[in-house]
């Protein structure tokens, strides 16, 4: 199968090019990047005025599936994905049971891959049930497809076993991907510890929840030489650890959300449970340190932690709701927004968006050089659109993006060369 | 319930003072526009009025604070710390009262407390509120 996109503004940092460029897709491979590539009986996408770029990868989904296939499945998922331009998603393990095995990663990649939409990379759980006291059988799941480890929706308290976890995690050369929350600190909270908390009259979980953990797992990084990567940062104290610890040479990486970047704690006001998520939106002060982080690079990529709840749970009492919004749909423009405040060009948001991720996980994508899987998405960066409830993919409709104007939006997506997303919509 | 109050009596001119534990005292509530104490003893002299919250004993747990004596020792509205307030301070408390702990019964049932006529008030404030805003116009 032959598919040439033409006319198109190519963006693959891996190969530092930012210009317009022709890309040739031949067996589910980039066949050749060229200026002005003339190709017969070719399929053709025409990316006039449009991003052509490495497929995105968001590193941090919750797909629901099993357990909770009434908020989202791998189907529902991975529509939302494709629609968001994402090529692949990485789902965490804190479903129901709990993906702690090799079965249940085989299960997740089989789902996808009958889907035929796009690729599912899973994360394993790092220890039994996700409890924190037996770590899980990181080969297997290795052999199962997982291609990190994290007990994400809960932190690994016990340092003891998170050290373990890191060391033994070096013989299969899997990240460790970390949900920084001191319990303790956090104290039953439902939103940021903040003048906001103290008007609303409700629980609040300091900043420093996360930021503790992350201190100590920075050094717990450094202890054993493990790969580390921080989940969803939200705050400044804890960019600020990791800009140091980075400059000292430890092995750690650290993601951050569009909601991190976009909102503070005062959307919550009026207690809207779209505006809930863990770790909760924080100050101003914090969202200029996100923004800062992710400008001089400590901050490596850009995830959704996209975690869908019906609308029922969500229309309760504000400290009864769960924590998560969904994200997929919005990432892009939400994020494009970084290259208008000019506090990343374009290449470098793309290589946050794909090649980073690909490289935090090891797998060979985020670059289009000849030879690489045509996993591709193409967006134009000035289509406007309204995030409206009804034409969400996600089953779920949780977002505090409801109702936005978005500026941005991917328009074709191509997984291993096959035309997944055309012209706006699923196939 | 304090932030209501402090809403209220600000708008009303009122001068806001917050006192207790400072385990207890909301993040940033300064910038609501009231002092801070964690001293009854001292912020007890100036007042004219000292309303009393009532202090929820399950937030022992959580370590609030170590224990209910300790509290009623530091932050107990008691006929001995009363020594120290204005002749003519007036003791308010929306209720139920933990007698013993922020108020002693000496002092709820003293001469200085008008906690009955509040709450009688506070009956009919309600109703004039529900009234005002549910009332349709025809």
């Amino acid at each position: 199968m032959k598919l040439i996109i033409k006319n198109g503004h190519l963006v693959d940092p891996k190969n530092n090019l930012d210009e317009s460029m022709d890309i040739l897709v031949e067996n589910g491979k980039v066949a050749k990047v060229g200026k002005k590539i003339s190709a017969t009986g070719v399929n053709e996408i025409d990316a006039k005025g449009k991003i052509v770029c490495p497929g995105l990868i968001d590193v941090h989904v919750h797909l629901r599936q099993p357990g909770y296939e009434y908020k989202e499945t791998i189907e529902t998922g991975l529509r939302a994905a494709v629609k968001g331009g994402f090529t692949g998603v990485c789902p965490m393990p804190n479903t129901n049971p709990i993906a702690d095995s090799r079965s249940d990663m085989e299960f997740m990649i089989g789902e996808a891959r009958r889907l035929s939409l796009i690729n599912l990379w899973p994360v394993g759980a790092v220890t039994l049930k996700e409890e924190g006291k037996e770590l899980t059988e990181f080969g297997e799941l290795k052999k199962g497809g997982a291609v990190a480890l994290s007990d994400d929706g809960r932190p690994v308290s016990d340092s003891n076993i998170l050290r373990r976890a890191l060391e033994y995690a070096k013989k299969f050369d899997l990240v460790i991907m970390v949900h920084c929350q001191d319990e303790g600190l956090f104290c039953g909270g439902c939103m940021n510890e903040g003048f906001v908390s103290t008007c609303l009259g409700l629980p609040g979980i300091p900043s420093e929840s996360e930021s503790v953990e992350v201190a100590r797992d920075i050094q717990l990084a450094d202890l054993t030489g493990g790969r580390l990567h921080f989940c969803h940062i939200s705050s400044r104290r804890s960019l600020e650890l990791i800009r140091h610890a980075k400059s000292k040479g430890s092995r750690v990486t650290a993601e951050t959300c569009p909601h991190y970047f976009h909102l503070t704690d005062e959307s919550v006001l009026n207690y809207n449970t779209n505006a809930k998520m863990n770790p909760p939106l924080r100050t101003k002060e914090d969202v200029d340190e996100v923004k800062r982080s992710l400008k001089d690079g400590t901050v490596d990529v850009i995830s959704t932690d996209h975690a869908p709840h019906a609308e029922s749970e969500k229309e309760t009492e504000f400290d009864k709701a769960p924590f998560g919004i969904i994200g997929l749909e919005t990432s892009l423009p939400l994020s494009l927004k970084l290259v208008e405040e000019k506090i990343l060009p374009l290449k470098e948001l793309v290589r946050k968006m794909s090649l980073k991720p690909a490289e935090i996980l090891k797998i060979d994508r985020g670059h289009l050089s000849e030879g690489a899987v045509a996993d591709i998405t193409v967006f134009d960066p000035n289509l406007e659109w309204v995030v409206e409830k009804d034409k969400l993919e996600s089953k779920s409709k949780n977002s505090p993006f409801l109702g936005w104007k978005m500026r941005g939006r991917a328009t074709d997506v191509l997984v291993a060369g096959r035309h997944v997303l055309v012209d706006g919509k699923i196939v | 319930m304090a932030r209501s109050n402090i809403w209220g009596l600000k708008k009303l001119g009122a001068k806001v003072t917050v006192c207790g534990p400072p385990t207890l005292i909301p993040r940033d509530i300064e910038k609501l526009g009231v002092a801070v104490s964690y001293d009854l003893d001292t912020a007890i002299q100036d007042q004219d009025v000292l309303n009393i919250l009532r202090i929820q004993l399950e937030r022992q747990q959580g370590a609030f604070f170590p224990s209910i004596r300790e509290y009623a020792a530091e932050y107990g509205i008691s006929q001995e710390r009363m020594k120290k307030a204005k002749k003519d301070v007036i003791i308010m408390h929306p209720g139920p009262i933990n007698r013993g702990v922020e108020l002693s019964s000496e002092v709820a049932d003293g001469p200085h407390s008008v906690i009955l006529e509040q709450v009688t008030n506070g009956v009919a404030v309600r109703m004039a509120v529900l009234f005002h805003t549910t009332m349709v116009e025809r």
